[in-house]
């Protein structure tokens, strides 16, 4: 059975649908996919060419985390809760900015729904616009480099932390180079009542600027790095963490993609490479990555 | 069973009865009274099998019935003024797939100036959405209406959401004697919501796909279609609901004394009562005056405003919204159904914000009219001299 595809649109080396398929996969099929307007959206679902072999819905780009729960709400009311999971699949822009309000909502209300964001840190969909979910330093077309600016200022939101701030059962940061853990991760996630919010990150390759083929290698980095944590809470506690043998440096990981090339010649440049060292350093003694 | 109560109790007990799967809402002036009986009938267990949700805002509200709905329940939701405009996006959406959805609009001004204070102006913005909408005069006209609204909006040639216009405070907090409906008159009426197709398992369907250009367009003019269509099964379900409960509510216009008056007032909403009042005491006087009340505002009743108007000559049409910058939207409307007669239209703009809208002031309107004092064109009524100060 195919859940997702084939003849969906994603690019040669998209992150997101390595996540989609493993989602659905694991939980058997059992889902009703709920997502938002975005590049998912897009090359899944237009009119007689949906691609999805499960029951789906788009509404609009801010509203998944809200039609999520009332789909969750109409299911118990019509005692047909044991057919199937809830899952959103969204993407960091309508996670992190315009639907933070509807997600915040779900998760308050405490809806019994797998929210999953596929983070590729900017919107992709539209071409490569900043997010909050952007990095600092990242090249958009929203925060382009200039003779006075060196892409994005200003940090990435901690978007899990959010979620375990509402008090969720369960909330985890993945990687699609991690399919296996990412797959667990989901399983486990089904295992709680509540609403569960997870985090994968999935690389953009044109947006990003890299070589499609180098998808699994570059968000296999942000790991590596400790730029990107993976991470997982239960109850608000730390379960736990992807420890790393021997963290690289940030370097590595920028140096591939195009969007953050700028930051090895721009004046600026060294300042936000610094930050983002730091940013890995920070991460790697709050969660204790370094093995 | 008759009882004294108040409209937004009216309001709340005919959603009960109607058996929604999932009420979700968020409070706003003067529709939380609504939502607040809800939400107690809920807490007592009186509300079936029913979840009633507090949502974090009425554009959560509006996206959770709209899954809801898309998960086949019966969806309910209520709100007025900005929670209405913050719900719009939902709703056009909502609209769109086609998903049956009853709100209940608690009519209020728009901000600024915030003002809670009834006007229509809400409902009337969101006009072009796709959306059914009926206006009420009373809270009896309310308590039969909401019943109906879910029945018309899930029939199979209709399936859009249906709004039922109310307006706040003038009624939502009046209190008004109304024949309280009971489960089993109800149960006859409507039927459990049989949706076409819904979010399930074990037959996946794909809901709000987008359409390029080659699909697009046959989605909107099929909206056309179904409001169409919905103009006749609600002229059949009033008649229903006329056999069943012994209240004639009319159809989509309620003419009085149209057929022979040489002026004729057009009202939709609380101020009908004020102005049959009025006509039935100048007609007392031997004046050829007349009401026409128009309950369905979309689809829009053309063809029956333009039959029970044909005879008369002058028109007044009370407004209490604006299109700022055009026509008055009722008027245009109006004038629209009346094209190529030779009739006079006076648009009236009054009672904006909660103004009152004394008796006298009708009468006068009439009366000038019906003397040739006053021009058929759009005019301020209850209007205080101002300066507008120009910074």
């Amino acid at each position: 059975m195919n859940y997702f595809g084939p003849g969906h649109g994603a690019c040669p080396g998209c992150g997101f649908p390595i996540a989609i398929r493993g989602a659905i996969e694991v939980l058997d099929g059992k889902v009703i996919a709920v997502n938002s307007t975005g590049c998912l959206e897009i090359v899944s679902s237009m009119y007689g060419r949906n691609t999805w072999g499960v029951p789906y819905i788009h509404s609009l780009f801010e509203n998944a985390g809200a039609v999520a729960a009332g789909i969750e709400t109409a299911l118990r009311a019509m005692k047909r809760n044991n057919e199937a999971h809830v899952v959103v699949f969204a993407g960091d822009g309508a996670t992190f900015d315009i639907g933070i309000g509807t997600l915040s909502g779900m998760m308050d209300r405490d809806h019994n729904v797998i929210y999953i964001c596929y983070d590729n840190e900017a919107y992709q969909n539209t071409g490569n616009q900043q997010s909050m979910a952007t990095p600092p330093g990242a090249n958009t077309t929203t925060t382009p480099v200039g003779k006075l600016k060196p892409g994005k200022t200003g940090r990435k939101k901690d978007m899990v932390e959010i979620a375990v701030a509402h008090g969720v059962p369960y909330a985890a940061s993945a990687s699609i180079a991690y399919p296996k853990d990412f797959q667990r991760k989901v399983k486990r996630a089904a295992e709680f009542e509540g609403s569960k919010y997870i985090q994968v990150h999935a690389p953009c390759v044109t947006g990003w600027g890299i070589d499609g083929k180098l998808t699994v290698e570059v968000s296999k980095l942000a790991v590596e790095t400790g730029l990107y944590p993976l991470v997982e809470y239960e109850y608000g506690k730390l379960v736990k963490v992807k420890k790393l043998k021997q963290r690289k440096p940030v370097e590595e990981y920028l140096k591939i993609q195009r969007r953050f090339r700028h930051l090895f010649k721009h004046e600026m440049g060294k300042e936000i490479l610094e930050q983002l060292q730091k940013i890995a350093d920070e991460n790697a003694e709050k969660y204790g990555l370094d093995a | 069973m008759r009882k004294v109560v108040r409209g937004f109790y009216a309001i709340a007990e005919a959603v009960r009865l109607s058996k929604p799967n999932v009420i979700a809402a968020y409070p706003i002036t003067p529709q939380t009274e609504i939502v607040e009986n809800l939400a107690e009938m809920y807490a007592n267990g009186e509300l079936g099998d029913a979840e009633y949700v507090t949502a974090e805002s009425e554009f959560g509200a509006a996206s959770m019935v709209l899954g809801a709905s898309a998960a086949g329940a019966r969806a309910f939701t209520a709100t007025s003024s900005q929670g209405l405009l913050l719900m719009s996006e939902v709703l056009y959406n909502a609209a769109g797939m086609r998903l049956p959805i009853v709100l209940v609009i608690a009519n209020r001004s728009v901000s600024a100036p915030l003002s809670i204070w009834n006007d229509i102006q809400d409902s009337i913005s969101i006009r072009d959405a796709g959306i059914i909408q009926l206006y009420v005069e009373s809270n009896q006209e309310a308590h039969d209406m909401i019943p109906l609204a879910f029945k018309v909006a899930e029939n199979r040639d209709v399936l859009l959401p249906f709004m039922v216009c109310v307006d706040g405070f003038k009624l939502t907090h009046a209190y008004e004697p109304v024949d309280l409906l009971d489960q089993e008159t109800v149960d006859k009426f409507l039927p459990p919501y049989n949706p076409v197709v819904k979010l399930d398992v074990n037959n996946p369907v794909a809901m709000g796909c987008y359409a390029p250009p080659p699909y697009y367009m046959e989605f909107r003019v099929a909206m056309e279609y179904a409001m169409e269509r919905a103009s006749k099964v609600m002229l059949q379900e009033f008649k229903k609901w006329y056999k069943l409960t012994g209240r004639d509510w009319g159809g989509h216009v309620v003419a009085e004394n149209c057929e022979d008056a040489e002026v004729v007032v057009v009202a939709m909403g609380s101020v009908v009562p004020l102005v049959r009042e009025v006509i039935s005491r100048m007609r007392q006087d031997g004046k050829r005056v007349g009401m026409l009340k128009i309950r369905t505002y979309r689809p829009f009743p053309s063809r029956e405003i333009r039959k029970a108007l044909k005879n008369a000559g002058k028109i007044i049409v009370i407004e209490r919204a604006l299109s700022i910058g055009a026509e008055p939207p009722v008027t245009a409307d109006v004038k629209s159904a009346l094209f190529g007669l030779n009739s006079e239209v006076y648009p009236v703009v009054t009672g904006l914000g909660g103004r009152d809208i004394p008796r006298e002031l009708v009468e006068r309107i009439i009366e000038d009219v019906m003397k040739g004092k006053i021009k058929p064109e759009k005019r301020y009524e209850g209007l205080n001299e101002f300066e507008e100060v120009i910074p």
